[in-house]
């Protein structure tokens, strides 16, 4: 293959994808104007665009919703890197530590988040603080878990090294067992990212504090059907960009290790 | 010394909770927000013997399991296609990461809309959650089937399906297994979620009443139990994926 057609295949094969993408929405307006699928669940492309255009204008409801959405997002995210990686830190370090406690954090991790959320509710009421509690703790688990696997992970040469060097638990932490978690950490950040945006949502539909969880549910009992597309598209923009920002982030940390 | 390598995974454990037994029945005596251990063990036992134990969980696991035999089967035939197809895989791109980044739960309002309450609306969110990483490992998991298999495919002048269901789902069987134990995971974390989110069924409406209801033992039976389901069903996907991996082989 020569250089020439292997930088025109993407191009072309993107315009292609893009081409089958339009397909699909133009499916999508077919079927809602023809009335194959009920507007009352399907709205018309042209009236979810309309929806999205007066919610994101000015004064619009939709703008405010997606940031409070997103804050909550990365405030619980946030929370939730911190409390794993120091937390993790503390269990990963000491082989006792982790023998004692790790059959236990197992044992949590399936714990779907939002089963939580009845107790949070319960000690803390219907706020924001128990939403973002919930957020952090449902968040934290894929954190805490990659960073006690990534300080158990450490070379043995290393721990010797350490040894030999008379490094302190801090030192240690900071020059070895530290960069050598740090892939597992961005990758358990990552799926963090993920349940903090679905744990949000899940909270502001139940405890309806303001944001696009509670817009689309109050939306769907409203039957405003192209109000509650936007908001699903809202979330998926969401979702689309902070995977993406996250992994260009993720590859320019770990730059220093393929070299 | 092997009992007390046996009993060092339950010191963690059962120290927390006699704490916390002790904390609620010294410090707080009366709580509406919380129970003790002891409470909720016999608000479970309670909720064994009027039936709704197991009637819940029925409805949890068996909404979790319809939705993803549906995810699974559509994930897979999709999969199959992108991985065996250069061209189909690149076509869909645009589609597949515009529709893959929803979260599941934002299709609850939508589902609850198009189905009302109840089994269906539970399974279509589960399905759709379960779709995208079954699709996404499957098709991995085709595109590194060996090259030489498919050639002897078409030596044999196999069609599509035949090439498909005879050489190519069994060389990748044991990956598949890997996507499933992971898809298992997300389908019951999904289906209890859609529960406490809205649909007044199964394990997690039963755990949100108990709370509103101002019965925290009961609410805490509850989260118990969805803790050790959820241990059960993911140790239970993870040995079926071993067991797969020995007699299959776990390279291709």
């Amino acid at each position: 293959m020569t250089a020439i057609s292997r930088k025109a295949r993407p191009l072309g094969s993107s315009l292609g994808s893009g081409i089958v993408f339009a397909a699909l929405v133009a499916l999508w307006w077919a079927a809602s104007h023809a009335g194959w699928i009920s507007r009352v669940f399907l709205p018309t492309p042209e009236a979810t665009l309309d929806s999205l255009r007066a919610g994101l204008a000015a004064g619009g409801e939709l703008a405010s919703f997606t940031l409070a959405t997103t804050l909550r997002m990365l405030e619980g995210w946030l929370l939730a890197s911190l409390l794993g990686v120091a937390l993790g830190a503390l269990i990963g370090i000491s082989p006792t530590a982790r023998a004692y406690l790790q059959p236990t954090l197992e044992f949590v991790r399936p714990l779907p988040a939002s089963a939580l959320m009845p107790l949070a509710i319960a000690l803390l009421g219907l706020s924001p603080a128990m939403v973002l509690s919930v957020v952090a703790f449902g968040a934290m688990w894929p954190v805490l878990l990659a960073t006690v696997h990534g300080f158990a992970a450490v070379d043995a040469r290393l721990l010797e090294v350490a040894r030999c060097l008379q490094l302190t638990r801090g030192e240690f932490v900071r020059t070895i067992g530290l960069p050598n978690a740090l892939p597992d950490i961005l990758a358990g950040m990552r799926l963090s990212l993920t349940v903090s945006l679905i744990v949000s949502v899940v909270g502001e539909m139940i405890a309806s504090q303001p944001g696009l969880g509670q817009a689309i549910l109050l939306a769907a009992r409203a039957f405003h059907a192209s109000e509650l597309f936007a908001g699903i598209v809202l979330l998926g923009v969401i979702g689309f960009a902070s995977n993406t920002l996250l992994g260009y982030a993720e590859r320019a940390l770990l730059k220093w290790q393929s070299t | 010394m092997r009992l007390t390598r046996w009993l060092r995974p339950w010191w963690f454990p059962i120290a927390l909770l006699a704490l916390f037994e002790a904390y609620l029945r010294v410090v707080v005596q009366q709580s509406d927000a919380l129970a003790p251990p002891s409470a909720a063990l016999r608000a479970f036992i309670g909720l064994i013997g009027d039936g709704s134990l197991l009637q819940a969980t029925a409805f949890t696991l068996g909404s979790a399991a319809l939705g993803l035999l549906i995810g699974t089967a559509l994930g897979v035939a999709f999969g199959v296609w992108f991985g065996l197809s250069g061209r189909a895989a690149r076509l869909s791109l645009v589609s597949v990461e515009m529709l893959r980044p929803v979260p599941a739960v934002a299709l609850i309002p939508l589902a609850m809309l198009v189905f009302g309450f109840g089994l269906r609306m539970e399974i279509a969110v589960v399905a759709f959650a379960t779709l995208w990483p079954m699709l996404l490992l499957t098709q991995g998991a085709v595109t590194q089937v060996d090259a030489r298999l498919l050639e002897v495919s078409r030596v044999l002048g196999l069609s599509a399906w035949q090439r498909s269901v005879k050489i190519v789902l069994p060389a990748c069987v044991a990956r598949l297994f890997v996507a499933l134990r992971l898809s298992v995971a997300i389908a019951l974390v999904v289906a209890v979620t859609v529960e406490i989110a809205a649909n007044p069924n199964g394990m997690g409406y039963a755990m949100m009443i108990a709370q509103q209801s101002l019965d925290p033992a009961q609410m805490l039976a509850w989260l118990g139990w969805i803790g050790v389901v959820g241990y059960a069903v993911n140790a239970l996907a993870l040995g079926l994926q071993r067991v797969v991996a020995r007699r299959m082989g776990a390279g291709s």
